[in-house]
């Protein structure tokens, strides 16, 4: 018991360390920031394409997102860091992550979103042109709301997913939170900067799987 | 009303001082009710009456706060685990909402109990099902899923699921609140064919035509007591007490 | 040219395509313990807490919660890392097995118990009844509904989670991102890279597309 507070849960260590993994949580705010929000602009812009009656912008669209589905991120993410530099593309670490989540991601929210359009009753869209409204109006002001607020929990657990996703960034050395407990604990030669960054990790992501369960209860109560 | 008479007969169900609160509210209130073997018992009462809790009393899918239940002379209330699902199989219960099993099939919803739990050999659970799905005249819709039926005969596939058993009662919770008008008479055309088998049923339902005409005895609930029990000429013809005489008025005016 | 050269060498391709294809039975095999352990440990764990009783039901959500909580990648560390400290030293495969069936069950676990939760109470009812025990129930009634509802949100889960078997190549595990990561580097082309792309493509695209189908095919109401 004594070796395994000393070597997980030493309250020393974690105070030594507390300042670099609070820098290395910065770096991750910033990666969710901008993966996040590509994702979501970029899932948008998809699940519209995917949707269209026309076949160019159906096709393309539903490929790029069956593509980037199969594909495991981190598999992605050494491909473009790694790869893409033969083919003369030299990326920073962060770009790198930022490019391959955002494919990732993108396909992701794309999903969410299809599926949220679709739930929206036909009616609806009828109702909305019926009233002279445009194809891109009726979108905007009477279909997305409902979508949205018909998938929020798919969405929220997706963004979940960006937020442990970036933890892979560590992988190409990118200072973020899981690579700087992880440098803490080569230079300690002790677990308990990893067992910081897990807490960090769940004080964060925590609420929200509650919130998602919460959701989803209520969604199953109709 | 309560002497013995001459031919004295062993109640089939016996609900003795039932009560039921859910919290604070006082749902029943000692509710004493009798029927008899081959008897055809029909409850009426304003929605909120306590009806339903009643007759969900009876198999203990609502535990009483109070009071006993027997049937023929052996006690529910006593029940407890694998001996209350023995119980049950005695007491056929159908629900408002069907409950069809949506997946799976029309000869496996009436077979799954006798198979599970009367532990019945399969040919002879599937010779019994088949008997009782054209009983209620559904044989052909055998092979059938539940969402391929009309609600109509949703609710004969569960009589049929409830009769397989053999139970010796049958509990009827608003069997055609749910359906379409045309198809109710379909259901009441099996239950009225139930009651001239000699089956015993206890039925909370709103068709006042078929107590009318059906129903040996009317039990008249209102507030979770019953106000006034008797033969369904002395109810609908006669009614005494002013609750009675509101709630027939309400209703006639709610048929026209 | 210059691309196909880089990304595409035949030669490159030839001298480890025996290296690729031995990883590729390790993803294989690792995809489908971590399945069949996760699956059905999630499917146990929905069954205890359908039991309603609190001292099960609260470790199970503790556990469902903070394995969705949680980076996958922090956990493997830890137990790579840290439990060797306390004499417990698990192999690569063990490790990579042990957490992400885990996280699987956790995943698993919160979706069978939303399809239980979304059974009508009536179902129920009807199975009590006829006699049937809370047991026969729920295994013939309740839970054949439950899984059909789960799905296609767990075919989509599994495969996330499968995909991350990609992680085993920070601790060692010779599957298929760690072999052509370190291919890429003896040889000095990016055409490992591109093999360890198509070989995940071929493993998990038919999955996609069968995802695509299974909720056309389930999505049906109840």
């Amino acid at each position: 018991m004594g070796d395994f507070i000393d070597l997980f849960l030493n309250a020393e260590i974690m105070a030594k360390s507390w300042p670099l993994l609070l820098k290395g949580l910065g770096i991750t705010a910033k990666l969710c920031a901008a993966v996040i929000g590509l994702g979501l602009a970029g899932g948008l812009m998809l699940s519209l394409g995917a949707l269209s009656p026309r076949a160019w912008l159906k096709w393309p669209a539903i490929a790029f997102i069956d593509l980037f589905r199969a594909i495991p991120p981190l598999v992605l993410l050494v491909f473009v860091f790694s790869g893409l530099p033969f083919a003369g593309l030299d990326l920073t670490p962060f770009a790198a992550v930022v490019v391959a989540f955002f494919l990732n991601n993108s396909a992701y929210y794309a999903e969410v979103f299809r599926a949220g359009i679709q739930s929206v009753a036909k009616g609806q869209a009828e109702a909305a042109r019926a009233t002279g409204l445009s194809q891109a109006q009726a979108m905007v002001h009477v279909i997305l709301p409902q979508a949205v607020r018909n998938v929020l929990p798919d969405l929220l657990s997706n963004t979940v997913e960006v937020v442990k996703l970036t933890s892979l960034a560590s992988v190409v050395s990118l200072a973020e939170l899981l690579y700087s407990a992880n440098m803490a604990r080569s230079v300690t030669y002790n677990s308990s900067p990893l067992v910081l960054a897990a807490l960090i990790y769940l004080a964060i992501l925590w609420p929200l799987v509650r919130l998602i369960s919460r959701y989803q209860r209520g969604l199953a109560a109709h | 009303m309560t002497a013995p008479s001459p031919v004295h007969q062993r109640p089939m169900l016996e609900i003795n001082r039932l009560e039921k609160r859910f919290g604070d509210t006082e749902v029943l209130k000692s509710i004493d009710l009798r029927v008899q073997p081959g008897e055809l018992v029909f409850v009426i009462g304003p929605s909120g009456s306590g009806k339903s809790t009643m007759l969900r009393c009876c198999n203990r899918l609502e535990e009483p706060s109070a009071g006993t239940i027997l049937l023929d002379g052996e006690h529910v209330t006593d029940c407890r685990g694998a001996a209350l699902d023995r119980m049950r199989l005695k007491i056929g219960m159908v629900f408002q909402g069907f409950h069809l099993y949506p997946h799976k099939s029309v000869l496996d919803n009436v077979m799954l109990a006798q198979l599970r739990a009367l532990k019945r050999p399969k040919a002879e659970a599937k010779a019994r099902a088949m008997e009782m799905l054209s009983h209620v005249g559904l044989a052909h819709k055998a092979d059938a899923m539940p969402s391929e039926l009309s609600g109509g005969q949703q609710q004969r596939v569960a009589i049929a699921r409830a009769l397989a058993l053999d139970p010796k009662v049958m509990l009827f919770d608003e069997p055609t609140s749910a359906l379409d008008p045309e198809l109710v008479g379909s259901v009441l055309k099996v239950m009225r064919q139930l009651r001239d088998e000699g089956m015993t049923m206890l039925v909370v339902s709103h068709e006042m035509g078929f107590a009318r005409e059906a129903a040996d005895r009317v039990v008249f609930m209102d507030g979770g007591v019953v106000v006034e029990a008797g033969p369904p000429e002395a109810i609908f013809g006669n009614p005494q007490s002013d609750r009675l005489k509101s709630f027939l008025a309400r209703v006639s005016k709610a048929e026209e | 040219m210059r691309f196909l050269e880089t990304f595409f060498n035949g030669a490159v391709m030839a001298k480890y395509l025996p290296d690729l294809l031995s990883a590729i039975v390790t993803t294989l095999w690792l995809s489908a313990v971590i399945l069949v352990l996760g699956l059905s440990l999630g499917l146990a764990l929905a069954c205890l807490r359908s039991l309603g009783r609190w001292y099960l039901t609260l470790p199970i959500v503790a556990f469902a919660d903070i394995g969705r909580a949680l980076p996958p990648l922090v956990v493997i560390l830890i137990f790579y890392f840290g439990l060797p400290g306390l004499g417990i030293s698990l192999s690569g495969p063990a490790v990579l097995i042990l957490v992400l069936s885990g996280v699987l069950a956790a995943f698993a676990e919160e979706i069978f118990w939303a399809g239980l939760t979304a059974v009508p109470k009536g179902q129920w009812e009807a199975g009590r009844a006829t006699g049937l025990s809370f047991a026969r129930t729920l295994f013939e009634i309740a839970l054949p509904q439950a899984i059909r509802l789960g799905i296609p949100p767990l075919v989509n889960r599994a495969l996330a989670i499968t995909k991350m078997t990609a992680l085993g190549s920070v601790i060692g595990v010779k599957e298929i991102l760690s072999v052509s990561s370190s291919a890429q580097s003896f040889s000095g082309s990016a055409t490992p890279l591109t093999m360890a792309a198509l070989a995940y493509l071929a493993i998990f695209l038919p999955a996609v597309l069968l995802s695509r189908l299974l909720e056309r095919r389930y999505s049906w109401a109840v």
